[in-house]
């Protein structure tokens, strides 16, 4: 099994690819969307450390599910709070892992419920394989290869550690 | 108070009724009475509530949770608020919804609720919302459904009214807490005829409410209101003193047959709401009405009007808790028995 690097580690990391990834795509105003739960505690520190004038958004992609049919209703989804306005918004999606893409396909499916955004770039702490969906992140902190009956969660909010089972 | 069905209550639904409404994995299949659901149960559907609060707040009210599905609402009795409220809870859900009146269709022509109920299946729908002047209508119903169709009770004849009690406990928990245990809540009014009543009391013991107590004329009790697990007084000043929660239910003229009260002047000289005899309940104490209010009849415009009114607010959270009831009833993993359309 990989090592996996810490996750302040990978935060300073990111921070450093997303800066360059912002000025490479001359992007001057981007909307961070971090996805509950784990997404937000990784958005919160990114969106600290850039200094992004624009509020953090959130999202939670409960209702958007795929599977709502087999397990049911989450009685407790946390309210999304996007702006009113993500039209023509560069928006930075951010999520804990990565693995089969079906939550990343939930969030863009609520973003363009509420408008049209003029692009989304993906950052996401780690990348696990087991793709489902042909969905990639554009700025990934740790590629990771773990079996499949692996499981790795971020906890959180204070302090953030990966829980690997 | 100890949670204490009622079976005397209910003599045309049966001793274990309200089993139906479950899945064999517990989750709720449908939902036609509050009676034997627990708290467990009771209480995820006030959370669930609380997720789709949050959605009705936004710009965009509108998740595609029920997408493809199709709900059928079969009024057999007259109602606007009730049938308006189901349908915007199922279009925020994303479903496709029909509005069946029942009194200017087939079975004014002689046909039987059975087959009204067959030739609306053979439609296809996955679910019922059921309004009907006749207790035990919506139990009947669900048991004649294909295994995939799922029933709400909106209200069958003097039994129940289970989506109005939950959206009166949401109101209650969102203005008042958790913790019902240190409530005393009042209901005031023709408690005999009352269907939102006897949900609303079943709702209440479930919660471990604190002090449950009915106020109204011998005349509009039921006989066995004392195994009903509430605290019975006929004089309003009395029974409202320290309330934290006043429940008004309207004055049901249209079903009162003979004489059970003088007047509706007289009822509001002694069970009326005024703003002088609420001053007796806590000083900020509640007052709720399920609807539509009679003002000068059980409520004075005051108070109905007034600051300590959360009247309007039953009707908006109405939405959210029929969203939840819905989406939790249709939201279940699918017995074996539940092939599905066919």
């Amino acid at each position: 099994m990989d090592d996996i690097a810490k996750p302040e580690q990978l935060l300073e990391k990111l921070a450093v690819d997303l800066r360059q990834l912002l000025e490479e795509r001359q992007i001057e105003d981007p909307l961070m969307v971090g996805i509950h739960t784990g997404g937000v505690w990784i958005a919160s520190a990114l969106h600290a450390k850039l200094g992004l004038p624009r509020p953090l958004a959130t999202l939670d992609i409960s209702f958007y599910r795929d599977d709502f049919s087999r397990i049911g209703m989450n009685p407790k989804v946390k309210p999304s709070s996007l702006p009113p306005q993500v039209e023509d918004k560069h928006i930075i999606l951010v999520d804990d892992v990565l693995q089969t893409g079906r939550t990343i396909r939930a969030a863009m499916n609520e973003i363009f419920d509420y408008g049209r955004p003029a692009s989304i770039s993906l950052v996401c702490l780690v990348d696990r394989s087991g793709r489902e969906l042909p969905i990639q992140a554009d700025l990934v902190g740790q590629h990771l290869q773990l079996g499949p009956e692996q499981h790795i969660k971020l906890s959180g909010p204070e302090p953030l550690a990966f829980v690997v089972t | 108070m100890a949670n204490k069905p009622s079976r005397q209550t209910d003599p045309l639904i049966g001793q274990d009724s309200w089993n139906i409404q479950l899945d064999s994995n517990g989750r709720l299949k449908h939902f036609l009475t509050i009676e034997g659901l627990g708290s467990q149960i009771v209480t995820e559907i006030l959370d669930t509530a609380e997720s789709f609060a949050n959605v009705n707040e936004q710009r965009m009210k509108k998740v595609p949770l029920l997408r493809g599905k199709t709900i059928v609402n079969l009024f057999f009795e007259a109602s606007t608020r009730t049938r308006t409220t189901f349908e915007l809870a199922a279009k925020r859900l994303s479903a496709d919804i029909l509005n069946i009146n029942i009194s200017t269709s087939a079975t004014s022509k002689g046909e039987s609720l059975l087959d009204t109920l067959q030739n609306l299946q053979a439609m296809l729908c996955d679910m019922f919302i059921v309004r009907h002047c006749d207790s035990g209508a919506a139990h009947f119903i669900a048991g004649n459904v294909a295994p995939h169709v799922s029933v709400i009770n909106a209200g069958d004849g003097r039994h129940a009214h289970p989506t109005q009690a939950m959206l009166d406990m949401f109101t209650i928990r969102r203005n008042k807490g958790h913790d019902f245990g240190r409530l005393r809540v009042a209901i005031v009014g023709d408690i005999l005829h009352s269907r939102v009543a006897r949900s609303q009391i079943h709702a209440l013991n479930t919660l471990n409410t604190g002090d449950v107590r009915v106020i109204a004329p011998k005349t509009l009790l039921p006989t066995d209101i004392e195994d009903m697990g509430v605290t019975v007084f006929n004089d309003l000043q009395t029974g409202i003193r320290d309330a934290d929660v006043v429940i008004m239910l309207r004055l049901q003229k249209e079903r009162m047959q003979g004489a059970l009260l003088p007047s509706e002047h007289e009822y509001y000289s002694l069970y009326g709401l005024t703003e002088e005899r609420l001053s007796a309940a806590k000083a900020d104490a509640i007052v709720m009405h399920p609807g539509p209010i009679n003002r000068g009849v059980e409520i004075e415009s005051r108070v109905a009007d007034g600051d300590r009114s959360v009247i309007l607010d039953q009707v908006t959270y109405g939405i959210s808790v029929r969203m939840a009831v819905m989406s939790m009833v249709l939201g279940r993993q699918p017995e074996p028995n539940e092939s599905g359309a066919n």
